[in-house]
C-alpha cells in the first residue's frame, strides 16, 4: 500500500511547490483546502501579497508627542511616604540622632542574630565590620567599613530594608543609632559618638576613593574587537583544571554538589600536529559524580571516613544555624560541638542548659554513638524539655555522616 | 566530518576512528531491528484507550516525564533562600525563548504577591507633574513587544576562581530570554513632564522589602527601557515582578527592578546598596569598578554539556548553544572542538534580535574521540568573546560579576562532558 508512487502527477507537483518553499502563501492555501486556487498564481489576490495600508506594518511607538492625560497627581503625603531615598550628599535625611551606646543595644536585639554581635557575620550572612586592607587580597572582605563608599547608603538601606523580615519598622533615631554602632564596630568612631542628620553627609568613609567608573571600553574593548583567529591559534591545549564540584540534581529540586576527586592525569593533550593526541583516552578517575563514591568495594577505610565526613559537613548545614564547630568555635543558640563524642552531657561552660541536660550532667551521662543517635532521631523524646527545636535526622546515612564529621573536631 | 579539520596525524587517527565507528554504527542499528519492535507491532495503551479530556489541567503544566527540567539552586551559595538565586535549566531547553516557569529567579527579600488592584506606580522628582498610575493606567499607554535577555551580572561569577560547578545550568543559568509587552519608559516620563537632560538620572525602586533601587542614566531610560507587564504573552510571574517590572535591555539583571513602584528623576546617582556594595567589581589592586551596566558578548554550548552527555555514540551529532550581547545583535558564533586551536563558524538557528538570545547549531559527525568544546560569540560591534585567561589578565581573579569568558567542556570518549579549564 505504498501511497506516493501512485500519486497523480498534479499532486506531486503540488507537493514539490510546497516543499520548495516557493511561497509560504501557497502552503497556507493548500492547508486551507484551497490548493487549486494556489496552483493558479493568476488567481491569488494581489492584495494578499502587499501590505494592506501604505504605512509600515510593524512600527515602534512614536518617540515624541504630548501627554495623554493618564494617571493622577501624586499627593504630598504620598510622595513623603515613598520618596525616602537618601542621596550621597545627605539630601533626604530626616531629622534625628543616635548614639553608639544606644545602637549597641538595638543592634544586639535586631541585627546580631544574622550579623553577629560585632558585625562579624553569622554563617553566610553579611559581615559588616573589618576587612580593612583586604581589598587587594585574593578573597577581599567587603564590609561597610572596608568597602562602602558613602555613609548615606548605609542609612538608606537599613532604614528601608532592615531588619530582614521586618523592613521599614525602625524609627529615624534607631537607624542613626544602628549606623553609629556599625561605625564603632569598624573602629571608625569612638564609643561616645553620636550620629545625626547634621554630621552624616560629612562623614568620610574609608573606601570613598576606591571606585572608578566603568572603563571597559577603554581598557578592554579595543583588544576584544579584533578579527578572531580561526586555525592554528595555539600550539597545544591541555586541561589545567577540572570542575571542583560534581553536581547531582535530585528529583525534588535543588542540587547536591560533591567534590570532584578526578585529576587531570591522563587527559589528552590537543595539538594541531597531534603527536601526543590519544584518540581513546579516558579520564583517570571518577568522571561521573556517583562513580567515585559508589564503588565502595574498592574504597579504602580512609577514603570512606573522608567521604562520610564530607557528607556530614553537608548534613551539618541543618545544625549550623544554632551550633558552631571547628577552631575557635564558641556557643551560639546551642553549645559548641568541639569534642562532643565522649563529652559529659550539658557540660559546656557558659551555656545555659535546660533542666534535663543539667540533670544528665549531674548523673555523668556521656555523649556516645548510641545516645547521640537517639537524641538526633528525636530530640524531644530523648531529652524532655530540651530547647533544641529540631525535628531530627531521619534520612539514611545522615547520622553516621554527622558523627564522622563531628568526630574530626576535638576539644580545644 | 568532524569539527576539527586538520591535515595531520591527529586527523588521520580521527579519520580511522570514524571509519571504525561508521562500520559499527549501521550494524548495531541492524541488530536492534532484527526483532520487531513491540512498540510498533503491539497495540499500545495510549493508542487504544482515550486520553485526558480538555480542562483536565486548565493551566497546562509540562508532562511529568519532563519533571527534571526545573530551576535549581545551590544551597550553600547564600545564607537564605529568601535572598538568593536559582538557575535556568539551559541544558534542557532549545530555541531561544525561556518559559517563565523555569526562568531563573533572583530575589533580595523574597518574591512578593502584589495584586494588580493594589499596584501603584509613582513618578516624582524633577518632573512638572508628580503622578500616580494604577495598573489599568499602564495598560492605556501605547505598548511595544520586544524579546530581550535578562542576565544577572553574577552569571558565571563562580568561575573566576576556576572551573567550579559541573553543569551549564549552574555556570550560565542566571539568564532568561522572554518576549516582553510593555510601555516605553519615555512615555511615562513624558506624561509626568519629566526633565530628561543627559546629566540626569532615573532612580527606580521596587515594592518589596529590598526595594532594590538602582540609578539609570537618563540616556538609557529614554532609549529602550520598557515598563513591562506581560512576558511570553501572559502576565509576569510573581517571581519575575508581577504585575509590573522594568526592562533594561542589554544591561545587568539587577537593574530590571521588579514590582516597580517608584521612578524618581534625580540630579545624581543615588549610590544605593545595589550599586556600591554589590554589583561592583574589585580588581587585583583593590580598586573597584562601578556602573558596569552593559553585559558583554557571551556564548555557551548547552548540548553536549555536563548535564547533557552524548548518549548516542559516534555518528551525527548536533552541537547547540546560546549567544547574546548587551551591545546589540549576535553576528556570528564560532565553535572549537580542540580547545581553541581551530574554529568553525556555527549556523544561527535564526537571526536573533538585538540584546536577545540567539541559538546556534553546529551539525557535525562525532568520531568518538575526546573533545574540548568551546563557543565564541561575536556581536555586531565586532566584540569577540574573550578567552578566560585573557579576561583574567585584565581583571584578575577577585572579580565577582561580568564574567563573559569562553567556557570549555571536556567531552570524553564515553560522551560525558565536564567543566574544565584549559591552557
Amino acid at each position: 500500500m505504498l501511497k506516493y508512487p501512485s500519486l497523480p502527477a498534479s499532486a506531486v507537483g503540488r507537493v514539490a511547490l510546497i516543499a520548495g518553499g516557493a511561497c509560504a502563501l501557497a502552503a497556507l492555501e493548500y492547508n486551507a483546502g484551497l490548493a487549486e486556487a494556489a496552483m493558479d498564481a493568476g488567481r491569488i489576490p494581489q492584495a494578499r501579497l502587499a501590505p494592506a495600508a501604505a504605512g509600515p506594518v510593524a512600527a515602534p511607538v512614536p518617540r515624541f508627542g504630548g501627554p495623554l492625560g493618564i494617571g493622577r497627581p501624586a499627593l504630598e503625603e504620598e510622595i513623603a511616604a515613598w520618596d525616602v531615598d537618601i542621596l550621597p550628599d545627605g539630601r533626604g535625611l530626616p531629622p534625628g540622632k543616635g548614639a553608639v551606646f544606644t545602637g549597641e543595644t538595638i543592634f544586639a536585639d535586631k541585627c546580631a542574630s544574622c550579623h553577629g554581635d560585632f558585625g562579624e557575620g553569622v554563617d553566610n550572612w553579611p559581615v559588616l565590620a573589618g576587612g580593612f586592607d583586604t581589598l587587594a587580597d585574593e578573597d577581599p572582605v567587603k564590609t561597610v567599613g572596608s568597602y562602602w563608599p558613602h555613609l548615606s547608603t548605609v542609612w538608606d538601606y537599613i532604614s528601608r530594608s532592615m531588619p530582614f523580615g521586618e523592613a521599614g519598622t525602625l524609627t529615624a533615631d534607631e537607624t542613626y543609632a544602628i549606623v553609629a554602632y556599625i561605625l564603632y564596630s569598624n573602629d571608625m568612631v569612638d564609643g561616645d559618638f553620636v550620629l545625626s542628620h547634621e554630621n552624616l553627609a560629612d562623614f568620610e568613609m574609608y573606601n570613598r576613593n576606591g571606585f572608578v567608573i566603568d572603563d571597559r571600553a577603554v581598557l578592554e574593548y579595543g583588544d576584544w574587537r579584533a578579527d578572531p583567529c580561526m586555525s592554528g591559534c595555539k600550539e597545544t591545549v591541555e586541561v589545567t583544571m577540572r570542575s571542583v564540584f560534581l553536581v547531582n540534581t535530585p528529583e525534588e529540586g535543588g542540587s547536591e554538589s560533591v567534590m570532584n576527586r578526578a585529576t587531570i592525569e591522563g587527559l589528552p593533550v590537543f595539538s594541531a600536529n597531534g603527536p601526543s593526541f590519544i584518540p581513546d583516552a579516558r579520564p583517570g578517575t571518577g568522571a561521573v559524580a556517583a562513580a567515585a563514591t559508589e564503588e565502595s568495594g574498592e574504597e579504602s577505610t580512609e577514603d570512606k571516613a573522608d567521604r562520610l565526613a564530607r557528607d556530614g559537613e553537608r548534613v551539618f548545614r541543618k545544625c549550623r544555624a544554632c551550633h558552631r564547630v571547628g577552631p575557635g568555635a564558641g556557643n551560639a543558640s546551642g553549645p559548641h560541638l568541639n569534642g562532643l563524642m565522649g563529652r559529659v552531657m550539658g557540660s559546656v561552660e557558659g551555656f545555659n542548659y535546660s533542666g534535663g541536660f543539667r540533670a544528665a550532667r549531674e548523673q555523668g551521662r556521656v555523649w556516645d554513638e548510641t545516645s547521640l543517635e537517639a537524641f538526633l532521631t528525636s530530640p524531644g523524646e530523648f531529652m524532655k524539655g530540651t530547647k533544641m527545636s529540631f525535628s531530627g535526622l531521619g534520612k539514611k546515612g545522615e547520622q553516621e555522616a554527622i558523627r564522622a564529621y563531628l568526630g574530626r573536631f576535638r576539644e580545644e | 566530518m568532524s569539527v576539527i579539520k586538520q591535515p595531520s596525524r591527529r586527523a588521520f587517527l580521527r579519520g580511522s576512528a570514524a571509519v571504525a565507528a561508521g562500520a559499527a554504527g549501521p550494524v548495531a542499528a541492524a541488530d536492534s531491528a532484527r526483532r520487531p519492535d513491540p512498540l510498533i507491532t503491539e497495540l499500545q495503551d495510549w493508542t487504544s484507550y482515550t486520553g485526558a479530556g480538555v480542562d483536565e489541567t486548565p493551566y497546562g503544566l509540562p508532562i511529568p516525564f519532563e519533571s527534571d527540567v526545573i530551576r535549581r539552586n545551590v544551597e550553600w551559595l547564600t545564607a537564605s533562600p529568601i535572598a538568593s538565586v536559582n538557575f535556568t535549566p539551559l541544558h534542557a531547553l532549545d530555541g531561544t525563548i525561556t518559559p517563565q516557569g523555569c526562568a531563573f529567579e533572583r530575589h533580595h527579600s523574597g518574591a512578593i504577591m502584589l495584586r494588580k488592584e493594589d499596584y501603584r506606580l509613582m513618578i516624582n522628582g524633577l518632573v512638572d507633574r508628580p503622578l500616580v498610575f494604577t495598573y489599568e493606567d499602564i495598560e492605556r499607554f501605547p505598548r511595544e513587544n520586544h524579546v530581550y535577555f535578562c542576565e544577572c551580572a553574577a552569571n558565571t561569577g563562580m568561575e573566576w576562581a576556576g572551573a567550579q560547578l559541573n553543569g551549564v545550568q549552574f555556570t550560565h543559568g542566571m539568564i532568561h530570554n522572554m518576549e516582553y509587552t510593555g510601555v516605553p519608559l519615555r512615555l511615562l516620563l513624558r506624561e509626568a513632564g519629566a526633565r530628561t537632560d543627559d546629566n540626569l538620572w532615573l532612580y527606580a525602586e521596587g515594592a518589596d522589602a529590598s526595594s532594590n533601587g538602582r540609578s539609570i542614566p537618563m540616556a538609557k531610560a529614554v532609549d529602550d527601557c520598557l515598563v513591562a507587564f506581560k512576558a511570553n504573552g501572559e502576565a509576569l510571574r510573581m517571581e519575575h515582578g508581577y504585575p509590573v517590572r522594568l526592562v533594561v535591555p542589554g544591561w545587568e539583571g539587577n537593574m530590571w527592578v521588579k514590582w516597580l513602584r517608584r521612578i524618581e528623576i534625580v540630579d545624581t546617582a543615588v549610590e544605593s546598596r545595589e550599586e556600591t556594595s554589590k554589583y561592583t567589581d574589585v580588581y587585583e589592586d583593590g580598586i573597584a569598578r562601578k556602573w558596569t551596566w552593559v553585559m558583554d558578548a557571551k556564548s555557551v554550548i548547552t548540548s553536549p554539556s555536563p548535564q547533557r552527555p552524548v548518549r548516542h555514540g559516534p555518528g551525527p551529532m548536533v552541537i547547540s548553544g546560546l549567544a547574546w550581547s548587551g551591545h546589540g545583535r549576535i553576528a556570528r558564533v564560532d565553535v572549537s572542538g580542540d580547545g581553541g586551536i581551530t574554529w568553525q563558524t556555527a549556523r544561527l538557528g535564526k537571526q536573533g534580535d538585538t540584546k536577545a538570545l540567539t541559538r546556534f547549531y553546529l551539525d557535525t559527525v562525532w568520531d568518538g574521540a575526546p573533545m574540548l568544546l568551546q563557543a565564541r560569540a561575536i556581536d555586531e560591534t565586532g566584540y569577540v568573546q574573550p578567552a578566560k585567561d585573557r579576561l583574567r589578565e585584565k581583571r584578575g581573579k577577585n572579580a565577582v560579576y561580568h564574567n563573559n569568558c569562553i567556557q570549555t567542556w571536556y567531552l570524553n570518549s564515553d560522551g560525558l562532558a565536564e567543566n574544565v579549564e584549559v591552557s
